[in-house]
């Protein structure tokens, strides 16, 4: 089967800076796939590949087995991008925009039904006719969104789709983004919200300096982390705690602290036995499996999430 | 081929000039009125350019003319320019538009605005003289290719420029200087030998020459030569052009 996205070997140096070195992986047609990175990683210059918006140094990429550069019309015609700018055109309102990007995709006005289709999909009906200078930035992100789809593409590349965005309109994009997925799209997310990428997305890859660091389904990148984290509340004030204790915790409050335990080498019973005899009383205990955060920060070895 | 991309292209650089006709058609026809009104009153009874023929009907062609291609350089240049800095170009980079089709709408629509300029200074300007018509054929010709040179060259001078500073410069040292030294104002048979053989080398003078014999039927130069002289410059300009869209430059990283 002809993957949705193909990437051999793809270089792109900026002089003497390697943006990508040696980047390779397939996105399989219907995937939900989250590229994570912090930035500088190469997330924005592997979709401009993807997009022609850029030009490889070296190696190969394909949408739907559509060569980027040798095939770039059909690939284009294959592929959606929503940048990550608030990019508009002043002189144009949300319809003419719309009218102008389908047929920039040689659709004519055939196309007009579902341009006004999306139009409604998008909440944007009460501003179809406004200038596109003078919409909020969650209207322009729609717009942005709408303007990605008007072509009817198979792969839909969102390029942080939810930067900025409010708590309303970034549920309302999860929603929109799951039901084109359930319609068969193929989306590729980038995004700086990592739980957006676990909540939304099947497979997973980090970039960093421009070299892939990890390709896997969600929930084989959460087994990696052999952690877990435990929350334990004390009766009393939490003193002065043993050495054998200290090198688990990771928190520490007035009367309270937070564990990382390893899952298989540390024994819970035994650690809170150690509590005990150290003179402190549990008097509550919860549980919090790694999240795609601290996966990402150990396989980046950024000290902070990509922001 | 994608023929409906190509002439969306066309059409949204049309709208987008036609959205602000006071900016970009009413402006310079009145700018073109005001050269015509200054020189034509400073001028007339002291210069005879061709036998038989006034300073101002003389004047009127070149005029036309320059109003012709300094807007159809303006119109492709300032798009350009304005979507890189803006970002929205990237709504065409992202599009299965060619670089000909891109390069074939640009400069259409530069044409349709130096065109549509030009014809509202000519129709202006016969409130105020009888302007003869010669060879309507040859002033449709040259309308349509210096206006064609013109808008291939704001295409490369929109791709090249970063910045409105750098544009501005393009404008103000290539453009302006070549087309106020081009015959405009007198002919070229009037300098001196040196400016004379220096003013042949001016592309922007066969245009003009070839324009004005359309008007007036008399020219310094053959309308063939010059018609030759400035197909070759678009050729040359165009391949230029064409080249900078085709390899991406300053345009895809």
């Amino acid at each position: 089967m002809t993957s949705a996205i193909s990437i051999r070997d793809v270089h792109k140096h900026y002089g003497s800076l390697h943006a990508l070195d040696g980047v390779s992986f397939d996105i399989e047609e219907g995937e939900f796939f989250g590229l994570l990175g912090p930035n500088g990683a190469g997330k924005s210059t592997l979709i401009g590949i993807l997009s022609g918006l850029v030009r490889a140094t070296r190696g190969r990429a394909a949408i739907l087995g559509h060569d980027v550069v040798k095939a770039y019309r059909r690939s284009r015609r294959l592929l959606g991008v929503v940048p990550q700018e608030l990019v508009y055109d002043p002189f144009f309102t949300v319809r003419e925009m719309l009218r102008l990007q389908s047929g920039y995709f040689g659709l004519g006005r055939a196309n007009r039904s579902w341009i006004e289709e999306l139009i409604e999909t998008l909440d944007l009906a009460d501003k179809a006719d406004a200038n596109l200078h003078d919409l909020s930035g969650g209207m322009k992100r729609r717009v942005l969104i709408a303007q990605a789809l008007v072509h009817r593409p198979r792969v839909v590349v969102l390029d942080e789709p939810t930067a900025g965005v409010d708590v309303e309109l970034r549920k309302a994009l999860w929603h929109f983004t799951r039901k084109l997925h359930a319609e068969g799209h193929t989306i590729v997310l980038t995004t700086h919200y990592l739980e957006e990428a676990e909540a939304l997305c099947d497979r997973i890859a980090i970039l960093n300096h421009g070299r892939l660091q990890a390709l896997e389904c969600k929930e084989a990148l959460l087994d990696r982390h052999p952690w877990r984290f435990i929350r334990l509340q004390f009766s009393q004030p939490v003193g002065e705690l043993p050495e054998a204790l200290q090198r688990i915790v990771v928190e520490k409050g007035e009367r309270c602290v937070v564990l990382r335990m390893h899952k298989v080498e540390d024994q819970v019973g035994e650690i809170l036995d150690r509590f005990r005899a150290a003179g402190l009383h549990v008097v509550d205990l919860s549980t919090r499996e790694p999240g795609l955060e601290e996966i990402f920060l150990e396989i980046t070895g950024e000290g902070e999430a990509a922001s | 081929m994608n023929p409906v991309g190509l002439s969306t292209l066309y059409w949204k650089e049309v709208l987008r000039f036609l959205k602000v006709t006071v900016q970009t058609v009413l402006t310079p026809v009145i700018t073109a009125l005001l050269y015509l009104l200054v020189f034509a009153q400073v001028l007339e009874d002291h210069v005879e350019v061709y036998a038989g023929i006034s300073y101002i009907v003389f004047l009127i062609p070149g005029l036309v003319m320059m109003s012709v291609i300094q807007n159809a350089f303006a119109n492709s240049s300032s798009s350009l320019i304005q979507s890189k800095m803006v970002g929205n170009i990237v709504f065409l980079l992202l599009s299965p538009i060619s670089p000909l089709e891109f390069f074939v709408a640009f400069v259409a629509a530069a044409v349709t605005r130096g065109l549509v300029v030009g014809l509202g200074v000519w129709l202006t300007a016969l409130w105020f003289v009888d302007l003869p018509l010669a060879h309507p054929g040859w002033v449709l010709l040259f309308g349509v290719a210096g206006s064609a040179v013109l808008g291939a060259m704001g295409v490369v001078a929109g791709i090249w420029a970063e910045k409105f500073d750098q544009l501005a410069a393009f404008q103000n040292f290539i453009i302006l200087p070549l087309s106020f030294l081009s015959g405009v104002f007198y002919s070229i048979e009037s300098l001196p030998p040196v400016w004379r053989e220096v003013s042949r080398f001016n592309p922007f003078f066969y245009m003009i020459d070839g324009f004005r014999y359309g008007f007036l039927g008399v020219s310094d130069i053959s309308p063939w030569f010059s018609l030759g002289v400035s197909g070759l410059f678009l050729a040359l300009v165009s391949a230029v052009c064409i080249r900078m869209l085709a390899t991406g430059y300053r345009l895809r990283g």
